[in-house]
């Protein structure tokens, strides 16, 4: 049936730098599934062929896998790349989610990363085989001990939250070491939900302080807590604000004195690189975020690497293996070392996302304080410009972040997802909303140093624009995305019934 | 500096947009004394050419041009270009976790995809969005286990990955959970003689893994059997998932925790990979993990989206089943494209031509004097050997003639000097199976 002209739409306009435009619907691969199509073959079987049956007894074998997909190398292409138009990513524009650091993930880390001799290496693999492996390594270890200040490393955390273990781990071998493990680990009300639930695996208690009216840790306030059974304070600096805690020496003063440790979860590090050194600050132990800072591709969730840099005094725990390098300049797998914690992942750690991690700091060397210095300058520039039209809860110094709240336009019925909303609708994806947890409605805004000027540019006018459809046409906020394959889908159905996978008609 | 989109009168221009006159206003909240004053030891800046430089040459002091008999829980299998291709789509590549449902229903539509092959894989009827790999999907099992049965004793089979056990002791040594080890017998299964009814009421599981770190089948229903006639539940590890291909799916275990890689994910030194976990549907609200499910829109069109989220961390903090924030989404994507593209029909060959090339290495190594067949068991892809001989030296002498030897086990197994598991997979030829068993014949013929 020929649509009629009637019928068809006029062309979409354009909402700031966005266009609606055709996108392919496509059902699941298992819809699209036939017997007898495959699209992969492999080359014919060189040696007897032996059924399965009597090789392993019939009660260990299986048939063909029913629902299986059966598809051929066409429709397999056309399937995820119409699927991939459905997403937003960096490739595409700004990805201003807070505490995220979405920056621009090299193409040269993925060539590098895929060639032969680095993609085809075994990890149990002898050392003497191994050694471009083991230096880059060791390599990554030196850079990220240098940008850090701090002396040892681990670079075996598969992701930041298993780094913030592996430190208090480490922690806690070393306070054992000491006579007493503690029981408490101190935890700011602005943190990451990983810090809470890694210390329970540590197996301490989590003890949560509030912050002050400036969103920084209240010195007087940690000095009462800090008693002899304490371990560690987890602090993460620059705070989820955006802010660095000023007093942090101080900080870092108080727990000392009790024999306790400063754990920094470096997830902020972007704002800090080339500029100042945790361990220079008093800082004990500190994980890195390598999909964050370095640049590694998050890959619409991970994977991750959680580095873990330590002082002097924790590296007897650090997990095995370490990497080292011997008198003779070969590098080697150093497991024998009884005080350590033990191991957190098997194998030497997600080496695919170390080495993207050490190309892109090869790619800046020093001069990675330029890419802090403008990641700093682009938060405050979007700052500067959206502080007319929106809350600023704590109007203290902004570095690589800033937090609105909604409290504006919440008088308007508009709260911070409305808003997030409907940057979709602006070609943007949203921000990050409802954290920290100490602003309610929070707005959390970080640009990186990958977006030009134009680009800031054109988020400012999409905020601008939203802060005045939130004033004249709320509905137009409340209900969006409306440029979108689908609209707001139905979260509570999907918690309630849960459909977790497909099942065939 | 070519990632920095920003020319210098930009910069100016910003700086003064913001009111301030230089960059090092903008960083005065650090305490003076903490501010960096020189630039930092670094190697670098380099352009993109002396980066591949500097990889290529890495890469030359690694093992290329060797031939690997190495399993021991890392597959080399066959790995197609279209997957690769595919995978650096830049929208999958450098898109961040699908939060904002609507901006993200590729990723969130492959993860239901991934979910679904991952159940049909194991048997199981839920599984999770992904782990970071094998070893911490077990730990993460146990832990499962824990909460589902408030018990703290957990039994785990000394023929389980010796570098998972190492991780579960790890997470286990402060949660107050008694790991107890069970041997194995000639067949190098489980002994489940040893696995008495009086320790199986106080177990909140028992751990295997099938194949087992030995290359043998377990036998899932007895075992699963054994468990629950005391309450325990049956946790059983995959590490080399292209045995399910024709090998008996884990249906009846309660946890299954599987390694990914071998579904077209490189070795890549140890990661990154795709941990797994699959369960049975009544546990899914135990499970760590994220989770995408599917729903609908105010229109009836149907998206997915994360779901059952109060599980996870940055909705219950300390409470969460899990301190997993960040998983392997790229690489569950990966081992969804390779298993789209191989199929029902193309899994069940690879899995046989896996069998029928570790029969051939076996028969080969076993005409070899001295070499034996150390477990009577059922095997898939891996098999364990004895030699006359110490397999240190035997593997030092093959590297010689760029072969990577088996993986040894007296290191991790002391009662098993001079054997290895050895490893043959559809990528290794013929005529290398029979260049390795030369190897080893001359090696082991001459004088001591």
């Amino acid at each position: 049936m020929n649509p009629k002209l009637t019928d068809l739409e006029a062309p979409a306009k354009n909402v700031g730098k966005a266009r609606a435009h055709v996108s392919q619907n496509e059902g699941l691969i298992f819809e699209q599934s036939a017997p007898g199509k495959r699209g992969m073959e492999l080359p014919p079987l060189d040696v007897p062929a032996v059924d399965p049956a009597k090789a392993l007894g019939s009660e260990f074998t299986r048939d063909a896998i029913e629902g299986f997909p059966e598809v051929s190398e066409i429709e397999v292409i056309r399937h995820f790349t119409r699927l991939s138009t459905w997403n937003y990513a960096i490739d595409l524009g700004m990805y201003p989610l807070g505490s995220c650091t979405m920056k621009y993930n090299p193409r040269v880390n993925e060539f590098v990363a895929r060639l032969d001799g680095l993609a085809s290496e075994h990890p149990e693999q002898p050392a003497e085989v191994s050694q471009g492996c083991l230096r880059i390594l060791h390599d990554l270890q030196k850079c990220l001990l240098s940008i850090t200040g701090m002396d040892a490393a681990t670079l075996q955390p598969a992701a930041g939250a298993q780094g913030e273990l592996t430190g208090l781990l480490m922690i806690r071998a070393y306070l054992e070491s000491q006579g007493n493990p503690r029981h408490k680990v101190l935890i700011p009300d602005s943190a990451h939900g990983t810090n809470p639930a890694s210390v329970v695996i540590a197996g301490y208690e989590v003890q949560n302080i509030k912050s002050n009216s400036r969103g920084q840790i209240d010195t007087d306030h940690l000095r009462e807590f800090v008693t002899g059974d304490v371990a560690a304070l987890m602090l993460t600096n620059p705070s989820t604000l955006g802010v660095f805690e000023e007093r942090i020496a101080e900080i870092a003063a108080i727990l000392h004195e009790r024999g306790a440790l400063l754990y920094m979860d470096g997830a902020n590090m972007n704002a800090l690189a080339g500029v100042t050194r945790p361990g220079d600050f008093g800082v004990d132990v500190m994980h890195l975020n390598l999909h964050k800072t370095f640049s590694t591709p998050h890959g619409g969730g991970g994977p991750g690497a959680g580095p873990v840099l330590a002082k002097k005094i924790l590296e007897p725990f650090l997990p095995i293996p370490v990497v080292v390098q011997k008198p003779d300049g070969t590098y080697t797998l150093d497991h024998n070392r009884p005080k350590s914690v033990g191991r957190v992942r098997a194998f030497a750690g997600n080496f695919g996302v170390l080495l993207r991690a050490l190309a892109y700091t090869l790619a800046y060397g020093p001069g990675i304080r330029q890419a802090t210095e403008d990641a700093v300058l682009n938060a405050n520039y979007i700052r500067k410009n959206l502080e007319p039209y929106f809350d600023l809860p704590y109007n203290l110094p902004s570095m690589h972040e800033v937090v609105f709240s909604d409290a504006r336009q919440k008088v308007r019925g508009v709260n911070t997802m409305d808003i997030a909303k409907r940057l979709i609708d602006y070609g943007f994806h949203p921000y990050t909303t409802a954290f920290p947890l100490i602003v309610p409605g929070a707005m959390m805004i970080e640009p990186t140093e990958s977006e030009s000027k134009q680009e800031c540019d054109l988020f400012i006018d999409a905020m601008r624009s939203i802060a005045a459809e939130a004033d004249a046409t709320p509905d137009l906020v409340k209900t969006a995305p409306h440029a979108t394959r689908v609209g707001r889908l139905d979260e509570v159905a999907a918690a309630r019934k849960p459909i977790l996978r497909w099942k065939s008609a | 500096m070519r990632y920095l989109p920003k020319s210098p009168s930009e910069r100016q221009e910003m700086l003064a947009a913001i009111g301030t006159r230089s960059i090092e206003e903008l960083f005065t909240s650090i305490p003076e004394k903490f501010r960096l004053r020189a630039p930092l030891d670094l190697p670098g800046p380099l352009s993109e050419a002396e980066i591949i430089q500097y990889f290529q040459t890495r890469a030359a002091e690694n093992s290329r041009g060797y031939v690997s008999f190495l399993g021991a829980g890392v597959y080399q299998h066959l790995r197609s270009v279209a997957a690769d291709a595919l995978l650096q789509r830049g929208e999958f590549l450098t898109s961040y976790t699908p939060y904002q449902a609507e901006f993200a229903q590729g990723t969130l539509t492959a993860i239901f995809e991934f979910q679904t092959l991952m159940c049909q894989i194991t048997g199981q009827e839920v599984a999770n969005a992904s782990m970071y790999d094998g070893s911490t999907a077990l730990t993460e099992a146990v832990l499962m286990a824990e909460r589902l049965t408030s018990r703290r004793h957990v039994l785990v089979a000394r023929s389980v990955h010796p570098e998972y056990r190492q991780v579960l002791h790890t997470y286990a040594k402060n949660l107050g959970l008694e790991i107890e080890e069970i041997g194995y017998t000639a067949s190098g299964q489980i002994d489940r003689a040893a696995l008495k009814p009086d320790t199986l009421a106080r177990a909140a599981a028992v751990v295997v893994q099938s194949p087992n770190f030995f290359g043998v089948l377990e036998e899932i229903p007895a075992l699963a059997e054994t468990a629950h006639a005391s309450g325990a539940l049956l946790v059983s590890a995959i590490t080399e998932a292209v045995s399910l291909g024709i090998v008996r799916p884990p249906a009846e275990a309660d946890i299954v925790a599987m390694e990914g890689q071998a579904f077209g994910i490189p070795p890549s030194y140890g990661g990154p990979y795709v941990g797994v976990i699959a369960t049975r549907e009544k546990f899914v609200r135990q499970m760590p993990g994220r989770l995408a499910g599917q729903t609908t829109d105010a229109a009836g069109n149907r998206g997915f989206v994360l779901t059952l989220a109060t599980r996870e961390q940055h909705i219950r903090r300390e409470k969460a089943t899990s301190n997993i924030c960040t998983n392997e989404a790229l690489y569950a994507l990966a081992a969804t494209i390779h298993l789209c593209l191989i199929g029902k029909e193309g899994l069940r060959e690879q899995a046989l031509q896996n069998l029928a090339k570790a029969r051939f290495a076996q028969s080969e190594l076993e005409k070899i004097p001295g070499v034996r067949r150390v477990f009577s068991g059922p095997t898939f892809n891996e098999f364990s050997l004895e030699f006359p001989r110490s397999v240190k030296m035997i593997n030092a002498e093959l590297l010689k003639e760029k072969i990577i030897g088996p993986f040894a086990l007296g290191m991790q197994y002391p009662e098993h000097t001079k054997r290895a598991v050895i490893c043959v997979t559809e990528t290794t030829p013929r005529a290398e199976i029979e260049r390795f068993a030369a190897a080893v014949r001359r090696i082991l013929e001459r004088p001591v």
